[in-house]
């Protein structure tokens, strides 16, 4: 009983980092027909771009890896964005979602977790190792009353 | 990601340019520790005016910037950070560490 999407998209490229920019660019881009405030476009732009930067660095530290992008709009406003890897998976998603943790060394700051959660309404992290992740955001947009 | 530096003195401003993500942050941090490295400046200030999206790779370049200047027994500061970037620092607290300046010019009501 899987509720369908009224609209969605599904992107797929390889874990190279200069595709992040192109991962934040297509969600906002889909989104803007939600009718999103420059805010609201950002907390999201910024969401994806810590999920996948996440899969990037973590789940394909050694080569280069498929990762799957999508995003839905189901009734209410509803934005929900999810982003696959079949990487390395995450051995203890616990401790990987507290704040500063990170096994990225000097170049991370282990925040991408705690920002994606303060940034969307709600945050799912399914990993297994060596099959790899899935991270579930979903984010509902306000409806604007006031419209030009 | 474009590092462009000014001031006098041992006064450093390093104005970012760009789009701060993993992928820029990498160029980002070479530059600035070049930077860093070729002014030894006694005081470091980030200028943010220019940066169009920032995500948690920018907290990184700031806390390696923070901590290159307190070896060399300086200090560092941000000025001028735009909402969406001002919203991530927020969340990881970083102005506790590194202190926010008020900027010459503020380019928050034209985004917004």
């Amino acid at each position: 009983m899987k509720v369908k999407p009224n609209n969605y998209i599904a992107i797929e490229f390889p874990s190279r980092s200069v595709n992040e920019g192109l991962a934040r660019a297509a969600v906002a881009a889909f989104a803007a027909q939600l009718d999103p405030t420059l805010d609201e476009l950002g907390d999201i732009k910024t969401a994806v771009s810590e999920a996948v930067t996440n899969a990037i660095v973590h789940a394909y530290p050694q080569e280069i890896g498929k990762i799957a992008l999508r995003a839905c709009i189901f009734d209410g406003n509803l934005l929900e964005i999810t982003v696959r890897d079949w990487g390395c998976g995450i051995a203890d998603v616990e401790k990987a979602r507290e704040p500063l943790y990170t096994t990225g060394g000097e170049e991370r700051s282990g925040m991408g977790f705690t920002i994606m959660e303060s940034f969307m309404d709600s945050l799912a992290v399914r990993s297994k190792n060596g099959k790899g992740t899935v991270v579930t955001m979903k984010r509902r947009i306000a409806l604007r009353t006031a419209r030009r | 990601m474009e590092v462009i530096s000014s001031g006098e003195g041992r006064e450093l401003t390093l104005t970012l340019r760009g789009e701060l993500d993993h992928h820029a942050a990498k160029e980002a941090m070479r530059n600035l520790e070049w930077e860093l490295d070729a002014a030894l400046p006694s005081k470091l200030t980030l200028d943010f005016s220019g940066v169009s999206f920032m995500d948690s790779s920018g907290i990184a370049v700031v806390m390696r910037a923070l901590k290159r200047m307190r070896a060399m027994g300086g200090s560092a500061a941000i000025k001028n950070v735009p909402p969406q970037a001002k919203k991530v620092f927020t969340a990881a607290g970083i102005f506790r560490i590194v202190p926010l300046e008020e900027g010459e010019k503020s380019n928050e009501s034209k985004t917004e």
